[in-house]
């Protein structure tokens, strides 16, 4: 047996008593915006919704800006297929949500902050409400400019995407903006604005807590830190996991998997398929294949045609409508295959639509298009016989 | 002159006078309606529209974006079983099977007593626990056919 080498950590649920979120809110606050702001940026902390940007850097990006007003928003529209951890995480310690988006207020100088959280999680509006009024007490308490408020989604998948998240706090259909401008010139009511992922608020806090030394100190050089995996699919133990970043996809196969793995798709619908014979090369992390922390794992007794005709079901549902390459293309996709399956269209038709998808790429507006491509592409790449036949 | 008002207008009045008239308000309006009428007719688009100073038309274009924002009648309880890849994988079909013979409608009806609308939904975030499903805003995850109708009966019971 190969030594297996997922490095697991506790520091998203674990919970220290003596040191709570306020009191790592407290302590923080008494240091500069731009110090807190370097802290992010040497501790390396990507974005870790999926899109992975330097979350320093977008806090300095916001902190610069000259607005009357300016917000944090906490993206809980988690609607990814195979991702649960956000919940779990407002479930359990959605204090050092709280912690994280005041102390983003405090250093880019916001007295708003907003947890957009997905209707499908309304059954945790009163709890969470309750928890944010007493945290906003405490705000209150230290004469701090900042409250947190609450507001839901009501089931589309595409409003978290960011700007799209914006249009529908704003009262509008969730329809993705042109970028630029981006969020942190102009996001919330056209007003600078961070927008960060529930997990990531939850890092930020904690950097603040254990110091940015610490944190770097976990993962690689290309993916600092730990990430909260949510595994699903043929697994006899899913869950949600925080492991290290950068590990290569064998060693959580073999931890995970039932041992008849042919397939783990790595970040949701929108993310990539990785087949049997790549389980050895494949890293997990933004130096291979980065993921929102959706991890399903397929057996052999799944067929890959299903799982593709599920995710395409899945986009046409839920593209917006709003730009004709993600409507039709998505449409056209599912029917393709469809087509293909049946005899209707030749099996060279696929190579067609996987120029679509590359089309889709390039000229869709937002991340639900231009992302068709990564699970259509690998999965047709590597399981064309199961497409075809 | 006392002006008779219908529920539904009490119910648009509080929850304009809970939110305010700005644009940002109108989502939290409208999710309020919904959890107590279970759809959006509309009236009462047209008198969210009036008292936001909106056009129909915009209040309608945001509504009509959102699954949870139905426009179509509905019954008191909606059922939605979570259809996405790992529920599919967990035989959600049987779950919706079941249901459909105990109710007597199909994906996307209501029963006749409008007690029941049964629907499928896109991911609902459960995938280690599927299959899963909601009934209004309360999660079932894990649920077996058995435990399905059971949860249904309960429901039945609850409502008048």
């Amino acid at each position: 047996m190969e030594q297996i080498q997922l490095k697991k950590v506790d520091i998203i649920f674990g919970w220290d008593e003596k040191v709570t979120p306020i009191d790592v809110y407290d302590k923080t606050v008494k240091k500069t915006a731009d110090s807190i702001i370097l802290d992010m940026i040497d501790s390396g902390l990507k974005g870790r919704g999926g899109a992975g940007f330097p979350t320093g850097l977008k806090w300095k990006f916001t902190r610069n800006e000259d607005s009357d007003a300016k917000y944090v928003i906490c993206n809980a529209d988690e609607g990814e297929p195979g991702t649960f951890k956000d919940r779990e995480i407002l479930d359990k310690v959605p204090e050092k949500v709280f912690a994280g988006m005041a102390i983003c207020g405090y250093v880019i100088g916001a007295r708003e902050g907003y947890i957009y959280l997905r209707g499908e999680y309304n059954f945790l509006l009163k709890g969470l409400q309750k928890k944010i009024d007493l945290f906003n007490k405490q705000l209150a308490e230290r004469k701090a400019n900042f409250a947190i408020y609450l507001r839901s989604g009501s089931g589309a998948y595409v409003c978290g995407e960011e700007s799209a998240l914006f249009e529908s706090m704003e009262g509008k259909r969730g329809e993705p903006r042109n970028k630029p401008p981006y969020p942190t010139v102009a996001g919330y009511n056209s007003k600078p604005t961070v927008i960060n992922n529930v997990e990531t608020l939850v890092y930020t806090c904690e950097i603040c807590r254990m110091g940015s030394e610490r944190f770097k100190s976990l993962g690689t050089f290309d993916s600092r830190g730990s990430k909260v995996f949510s595994v699903s699919g043929d697994t006899p133990t899913p869950g949600i996991y925080e492991l290290e970043l950068g590990m290569p996809l064998k060693d959580f196969v073999e931890e995970f998997a039932d041992g008849d793995a042919k397939a783990v798709q790595i970040g949701g619908a929108s993310g990539h398929c990785v087949p049997r014979k790549k389980f050895n090369e494949t890293i997990i992390g933004f130096e291979g294949i980065p993921t929102g922390g959706s991890m399903m794992i397929f057996n052999s007794t799944r067929s890959m045609y299903n799982v593709l005709h599920d995710y395409l079901e899945f986009f046409t549902e839920e593209s917006c409508g709003q730009c004709t390459p993600c409507r039709v293309g998505c449409q056209q996709l599912l029917k393709g295959i469809e087509a293909v399956k049946k005899g209707e269209k030749s099996p060279s038709y696929l190579e067609d639509m996987k120029k679509l998808t590359l089309t889709m790429k390039i000229a869709a507006k937002c991340g639900l298009g231009q992302s068709v491509a990564n699970p259509f592409i690998s999965i047709v790449d590597n399981f064309k016989e199961e497409i075809i036949y | 002159m006392e002006v008779y008002m219908t529920n539904t207008e009490n119910l648009v009045h509080e929850l304009v006078e809970k939110h305010g008239r700005d644009r940002n308000a109108l989502m939290p309006i409208l999710q309020g309606v919904v959890a107590t009428e279970k759809y959006l007719s509309e009236e009462v688009m047209i008198m969210i529209a009036k008292e936001l100073d909106l056009s129909a038309a915009d209040v309608y274009g945001t509504a009509s974006f959102y699954t949870f924002l139905d426009t179509v009648p509905r019954g008191k309880n909606i059922i939605r079983i979570c259809k996405t890849i790992s529920c599919h994988m967990r035989n959600k079909d049987e779950i919706i099977g079941v249901l459909e013979d105990q109710l007597k409608i199909k994906v996307g009806e209501t029963t006749h007593d409008k007690k029941f609308t049964l629907l499928t939904a896109n991911c609902l975030g459960w995938c280690h626990k599927g299959p899963v499903m909601l009934v209004n805003d309360e999660v079932f995850p894990e649920v077996t056919p058995q435990k399905a109708i059971e949860i249904v009966e309960e429901y039945m019971k609850k409502t008048n």
